[in-house]
């Protein structure tokens, strides 16, 4: 066993680490005088490994690394770890490590980050390892105490039980010893047939609160002395803050202080938001909007469209000669699609609340990436990693935003300014609209090629637009290339492309325009998936053929793709008659490791107003953990996705964003949205993800059905700038 | 300074009469169950009721809240127990994030007040809450069980 010894700070304690377990696992001990003692949660309760703390009255803490934005893995991944452990269901809680306890530990809870719909996959095996170990030692000290061998012993719903003696005993009686135990170097996980937890559709863990109003998010943290931030950056992006006239909100009400932010924002700290707010606009500021402040939409728009057609490209995915076959085919087809920038428009706007002293800085926050924020309090209060934590608060929605940690910084910037008295930084609606990391802005060709007898023997797509790996995270470009931009197009990975055309060339003109780029919402299988999906139905209606059938001939190569197509097809009836001016959609995507479907039924008033009937959509995604929260992803996915759709787009006028609120940038309602019928193929062998892939056959589903019921193909997105809305 | 009625009780605020409501009741009272969303009357995350009708309370100002009974997430219910809609919100595990919650299950109450029996047009009118989650579907199933309960 390959172990390391890391002291802990104010306990005289060590934590032993176990590699073997893929570092997500380590057992407690610390040796004051030489006697065995365990390493204890904040109550005192005895950590049985680092991810399992048992206290006396038989509570199961569950330790979760990954952040709860809504998602439901924090549920998830506590039966991951619940379903290994054998313990009382009911008896579980959970509980957030710290950051800052990460680092302090070796990473021993591994990856914090939370994103690219990872949170479960990329951790089930060893969290699942860390409830199984804890079991086999909690039976382990059972059997010490009893003098029996353990492998008479067995346990479920947190009972230990030695059947020849008839002896029992529960998990929070044996805890102690067994924090005291070697962790076992040889882990066996359940056989997935054997699961009774895991694919059960159990009720979420933090719901109550949220019901209550007690549920706090960084938006409610209060602390003694507490002040509150009002920020405004640079409206243009590169841009820079130049001067402001703190003279004219001097003696406003509440106003405690003016401070200047990385030289490009100014936030205004009182006693209350609402003053500091007030007096924030009435400040004036005068910016110097730099390089940018000439950009539109109408300028970034013809920079894309000059990369569809001339200048160097990344390829992203090829097989045989796509220009050449297209140049001999017998009939042709051409489309130019685009897709816009879109917010987030998370309901919580970015916040973080920060408490600055010269010896330590704390801040409180919905964050991601609690490893990233607190990365970045280091960064701004440079303190060191022993002087700084990050709490971790529940979020109000994150969707990719708060991934990032801008607003981290600001708030310890500004608190900085303050020494001993915590600031809470809240961000305005219009802030958060107009400095988001957007979803990024591309356009796309496509050209198909057919041969006599109408087999599709080319395409060639040539996306042109921004990259987000270029802006976020330069060093996992390939030779320049960015592997993301070609989500659910790729011929290998997490997210290929579902068709095999012998003539295939997909690439990528990168265009970076200065708007700051972000993760979001299945990113680019949004806007990836509507060009495919759209443009395989302009195929199909090119030749006269039936969309589905048309797709399944390019196939068959692809079972896991094809099944959940022919899955929703099934069920919302293709190929029967739809009801009296119902139409019928279909989209299909491979993306975060998972194979989804959807299909849409719509009716089209004057062609410019849209309801949707039902909504039919299928998930491959390898294992379902909770069917109730996988349904609930699938049916916000296609809210979020249609929003974008109907709703969204971020426009760019004088180098800033147009959009400054809801009322500008719109969201689904009640009414618009029909109950999304979902179907869960799981078919084992592999972890997909969930919260996003789904978002992406949204979109295309519902416009491959507009052009069904109109004859008019929709190549721009949102449906707000044609006049298109809901019924 | 201004009183104000929240959940029963009075409180004597030190706040500007055009102040909005929602703030007052966020920081000047401590009542966070009351969520800032939009703060242009839009999204319904900071939804109360003002003498028994649901409100945007970024939309009403102290004053015009003075004087009336304003009810808030944290006094919905009598007794520290749940109000139907809250207990209905648990069973159907409605929430997703959360953050919008309050002020959904806060305009689903004052709907079912005036009726108690909604049908689902009833609902699509009443009930324009922003959630960015998609918890549309349970919050219907959910509204429709508290109307049964």
């Amino acid at each position: 066993m390959n172990q390391h010894v890391t002291p802990r700070l104010n306990r005289r304690s060590f934590v032993i680490g176990t590699a073997a377990l893929g570092g997500g696992l380590a057992l407690g001990l610390d040796i004051p005088f030489g006697g065995p003692q365990v390493v204890r949660a904040a109550d005192g309760s005895p950590e049985v490994n680092a991810w399992v703390v048992i206290r006396p009255d038989d509570t199961v803490v569950i330790r979760i690394a990954r952040s709860e934005m809504g998602q439901g893995s924090l549920t998830g991944l506590a039966q991951l770890v619940a379903e290994e452990l054998a313990c009382d269901w009911s008896k579980v809680t959970t509980e957030y490590p710290t950051p800052g306890q990460n680092v302090a530990r070796k990473r021993v809870w591994g990856d914090f980050s939370t994103g690219g719909s990872r949170g479960i996959r990329s951790s089930q095996d060893y969290v699942r390892k860390g409830g199984a170990a804890a079991r086999m030692m909690l039976i382990q000290a059972a059997a010490d105490e009893w003098k029996v061998p353990v492998a008479e012993c067995t346990a479920a719903n947190s009972v230990i039980t030695h059947k020849a003696s008839g002896k029992t005993t529960t998990y929070g009686k044996v805890a102690e010893a067994a924090a005291k135990l070697t962790p076992p170097a040889d882990v066996k996980l359940k056989d997935p047939k054997d699961w009774t937890l895991i694919g059960k559709g159990v009720k979420r863990l933090d719901t109550a609160d949220k019901v209550t109003g007690a549920m706090v998010y960084g938006a409610d943290i209060k602390l003694p002395g507490m002040l509150n931030a009002a920020i405004k950056d640079c409206p243009v992006t590169g841009g820079k803050l130049k001067s402001y006239d703190e003279a004219k909100i001097a003696g406003m009400k509440g106003v405690k202080k003016v401070v200047a932010v990385d030289g490009t924002a100014v936030a205004v700290v009182a006693d209350t938001w609402w003053h500091a707010k007030t007096a924030l606009d009435a400040l004036p500021i005068v910016w110097d909007e730099g390089p940018n402040a000439k950009v539109s939409s109408e300028s970034i728009g013809k920079w894309l469209a000059e990369g569809l057609d001339s200048g160097p490209a990344f390829v992203g995915n090829e097989n045989g000669d796509a220009k050449a076959a297209l140049a001999s085919a017998v009939k042709k087809v051409e489309a130019v699609y685009n897709y816009p920038y879109q917010n987030h428009a998370t309901m919580e706007p970015m916040n973080a609340t920060a408490l600055y002293t010269p010896e330590r800085c704390e801040v409180w926050c919905g964050t991601q990436n609690g490893e990233a924020a607190f990365a970045a309090v280091l960064e701004a209060s440079g303190l060191p990693a022993d002087k700084c934590e990050v709490h971790k608060l529940i979020l109000g929605g994150g969707f990719g935003r708060r991934g990032q940690t801008d607003y981290v910084r600001q708030a310890v910037q500004i608190a900085k300014a303050m020494p001993g008295t915590p600031v809470k930084l809240l961000w305005s609606r219009e802030e958060d609209m107009t400095h988001g990391r957007y979803h990024p802005i591309t356009q796309c060709k496509l050209t198909g090629g057919f041969d006599a007898d109408n087999n599709l023997t080319a395409l060639h797509m040539r996306i042109s637009g921004q990259s987000i790996l270029f802006s976020l995270r330069p060093d996992a470009l390939v030779n320049g290339k960015d592997p993301a931009t070609f989500q659910g197009l790729a011929p290998s990975g997490e997210a290929t492309i579902g068709y095999s055309v012998p003539n295939l060339l997909i690439e990528h003109s990168m265009r970076n325009p200065h708007i700051n780029p972000g993760f979001w919402r299945g990113v680019n299988v949004n806007q990836n998936a509507i060009y495919l999906e759209c443009f395989m139905d302009e195929l199909a209606n090119a030749v006269g053929q039936d969309p589905l059938e048309f797709r399944r001939k390019l196939m068959s190569k692809n079972p896991k793709h094809l099944a959940v197509l022919n899955a929703v097809a099934e069920k919302i009836g293709w190929g029967t008659p739809a009801p009296e001016g119902v139409h019928r959609g279909l989209a299909q995507l491979h993306g975060y490791g998972s194979y989804v479907a959807g299909a849409a039924e719509i009716s089209v008033i004057d062609g410019t107003k849209i309801k949707i009937h039902r909504i039919v959509a299928s998930t491959d995604p390898g294992y379902v953990v909770n069917p109730a929260q996988v349904e609930r992803q699938i049916a916000g996915s296609f809210v979020y996705g249609l929003s974008a759709l109907f709703y969204g787009g971020c426009t760019v006028k004088d180098g800033r964003i147009e959009q400054t609120n809801f009322d500008s940038y719109n969201s689904m309602r009640i009414a618009e949205m029909p109950k999304v019928e979902s179907i869960m193929l799981p078919s084992g062998g592999f972890w997909g993800g969930v919260g996003e892939p789904t978002i992406g056959v949204a979109a295309p589903a519902v416009l491959n059905a507009y052009f069904a019921a109109t004859g008019k193909r929709i190549r721009s997105v949102p449906l707000r700038d044609q006049n298109i809305t809901f019924a | 300074m201004a009183n104000l009625t929240i959940n029963g009780k009075s409180y004597s605020l030190d706040v500007e009469p055009d102040t909005p409501l929602l703030w007052a009741i966020r920081e000047n009272a401590g009542l966070t169950g009351t969520k800032y969303g939009c703060g242009i009357a839009q999204c319904g995350a900071c939804t109360v009721h003002l003498d028994g009708a649901a409100v945007r309370s970024c939309g009403v100002t102290v004053s015009e809240a003075q004087g009336k009974q304003i009810t808030t997430i944290e006094g919905l219910a009598a007794d520290n127990g749940l109000h139907k809609v809250q207990q209905a919100w648990l069973e159907n595990d409605v929430p997703q994030c959360g953050y919008c919650q309050s002020g959904m299950i806060m305009a689903v109450a004052a709907l079912l007040k005036d009726n108690p029996k909604p049908s689902d047009q009833d609902i699509n009118d009443a009930i324009t809450n922003i959630c960015r989650c998609g918890t549309f579907a349970q919050v219907r199933e959910a509204i429709h069980a508290a109307a049964n309960a």
